[in-house]
């Protein structure tokens, strides 16, 4: 640390460096300090392993992984928004007028298309994760129209497909099946 | 460091050609470690007691950071730590793993520690010019018992609450002021949420404190270099060696040895140290029939209890350690090894057995024979630290006798 002392570090890197070569065996040194640390490098990465791990969602958490969400409450017309995951998820109960405007809009919706029969299971139940595609802020719905985003203006239709940007893709439609007919289980 | 500014010439070194040596002519980081890490001279005939220091470095390590991935799952909060315990255990991938590494870690860290100190006691590393290194460590020991005091409180078991009620109430005994420290201390008048939640806050960061000292732990040990068991200043180059590769894989052998046991703990006796009552969920209505602390306290438990007046007791048990501050300058005797120090020698390991005993009466309940055991044990422990002004003078006496 100090250097108005002459300190033995000098010769000590003289000595490594004059070792005698005739008394090393090269091949021996090197496949010893491979081996060990190849060795040493694979033990690091399996007691890394567990604690990347434990990072990964708990039990606990991977146990939210259903939801059940029953129907009868949500009027036609009207949305309910669920929390599946920790994510919001829509149900939209569409009437005759919000599914033809969805059809309808398959002819326009040419950003990332996909017929609206392809995104529902019953014309009747419009199911999303109510998530922008852009940066993840929540969606508010405009109308029979749609959903426009609140933080970056991205706009998508009556089916949940994105008509402006900046979101290049729809919103994206959970796995979910019909239980009964009352009942949707998402996840 | 090192060199005056108007000593400093242009620097040339390329950062495309030669950018290590770039690096270092504007930072010297990489001649830094070099001299200190590297090749740091250390004295060539090191035993196996000196890889305890390393041992150590690698248990503190490794309590950081199983404490840090902990802390990412554990609640500090009265009505969800237990459970949070038991969610790390049963919920978290690998959670039993990471924990049972930071408790089973906590006391082999102790060990490692006892051995370093018992090392130093041993071939005189306390001895000028070395006291401050000295000082140093026992600083270090006193916040890592208190940072393993803290820890033992976060489960919110019996003992956790019971532990934590018992030795803050130890600076009750402090003239005047002790009662209201205490209560400040748990942040209202009994030990509750506002406890626990100012503990994890000192948990997690006296750690990192730890790792600060050990730093200018080791910045005093490179100013004077290793002792060695002969206990004389080598003052031959030739009796040195550089500290990478003879030392670094010396270090890496005992770590393994180290490492042998703790991982059998870990994964076969994780509990085995423990006590079944901290299984059991904070109850500040009862308090467990037989309340000991860990077991790396007992000795200096052994101490509170073998007095049996509040102040006195308290007082011997803070004394205990802190004596050791003063220890290089109760021991007269110029010569460092206990190799060459007939008397020292035999008090050395009378004190290291009492030392034990203390530990063995300390989970004993403190009553019948065990008390008087607990007193004579005490008596040796500061007997030990009384002598050894005599011993210096005596042990010379008769060295000089026998040439």
């Amino acid at each position: 640390m100090s250097s108005n002392k002459k300190s033995p570090k000098v010769e000590i890197e003289d000595q490594i460096h004059d070792a005698p070569e005739g008394d090393v065996d090269a091949e021996r040194r090197k496949f010893l300090i491979t081996s060990t640390a190849a060795f040493g490098a694979a033990g690091a990465a399996c007691v890394a392993w567990p604690f990347i791990k434990s990072m990964n969602p708990s039990r606990d958490v991977q146990a939210q992984a259903t939801l059940d969400v029953p129907l009868g409450e949500i009027a036609e017309g009207t949305m309910k928004t669920v929390l599946w995951q920790g994510r919001p998820v829509f149900v939209w109960h569409r009437n005759a007028a919000q599914i033809a405007s969805a059809k309808a809009a398959d002819a326009t919706s040419t950003m990332d298309p996909q017929p609206d029969a392809d995104r529902v299971q019953k014309p009747e139940w419009l199911v999303l994760v109510g998530i922008c595609t852009h940066l993840g802020c929540v969606p508010i719905q405009a109308g029979d129209t749609g959903w426009r985003c609140p933080c970056h203006g991205s706009m998508y239709d009556a089916s949940g497909r994105v008509t402006h940007g900046p979101a290049g893709q729809n919103l994206p439609v959970p796995p979910y099946k019909f239980v009964d007919a009352n009942t949707i289980r998402i996840g | 460091m090192g060199k005056h500014p108007a000593d400093i010439r242009s620097v040339e070194t390329n950062i495309v050609k030669n950018p290590a040596g770039w690096l270092n002519d504007r930072l010297p980081i990489i001649s830094f470690l070099k001299d200190n890490a590297l090749n740091f001279p250390t004295p060539k005939n090191l035993n196996w007691a000196y890889v305890f220091g390393g041992i150590a470095m690698v248990a503190l390590m490794l309590q950081i950071i199983t404490g840090i991935f902990l802390a990412m799952h554990y609640k500090a909060d009265v009505k969800l730590a237990f459970d949070s315990i038991q969610h790390i255990m049963r919920n978290v991938e690998w959670g039993w793993l990471i924990r049972n590494m930071h408790m089973v870690g906590a006391s082999f860290f102790f060990m490692a520690v006892y051995a370093h100190m018992g090392r130093g006691l041993y071939y005189g590393s306390y001895k000028s010019p070395r006291e401050v290194l000295w000082g140093i460590g026992v600083i270090i020991f006193l916040i890592m018992m208190a940072t393993a005091f803290l820890g033992y409180v976060l489960p919110w078991g019996q003992m956790s609450f019971w532990g934590a009620t018992v030795i803050t109430n130890l600076l009750s005994v402090i003239p005047f002021i002790g009662n209201s420290i205490v209560v400040w201390l748990w942040g209202g008048y009994s030990v509750g949420d506002p406890t626990l939640t100012r503990f994890y806050t000192f948990h997690f960061v006296l750690p990192f404190v730890i790792l600060a000292i050990v730093v200018i732990h080791i910045w005093a040990l490179h100013e004077h270099g290793n002792t060695n068991p002969t206990g004389k200043e080598l003052r031959n180059k030739n009796d040195y060696v550089p500290f990478h590769p003879y030392y670094t894989a010396k270090d890496l052998v005992g770590i393994v040895a180290y490492l042998i046991p703790f991982s059998f703990m870990v994964f076969f006796l994780p509990e085995y140290l423990g006590h079944t009552d901290n299984l059991i969920p904070a109850n500040p209505l009862v308090t467990p029939a037989h309340i000991v602390p860990e077991w790396y306290f007992l000795p200096f438990y052994a101490i509170l209890r073998a007095i049996p007046i509040k102040e006195l007791g308290v007082l011997a048990m803070f004394g205990s350690i802190l004596i050791m501050f003063v220890l290089p300058w109760l021991d007269r005797s110029p010569i460092k090894s206990a190799r060459n120090r007939p008397l020292f020698r035999q008090l050395f390991w009378i004190f290291v057995l009492n030392f034990i005993v203390l530990g063995w009466v300390g989970g004993k309940p403190p009553e019948g024979v065990y008390v008087l055991i607990a007193r004579v044990a005490v008596v040796v422990y500061f007997g030990f630290f009384a002598l050894l002004p005599l011993v210096s003078k005596l042990e010379i006496a008769k060295l000089k006798e026998g040439k």
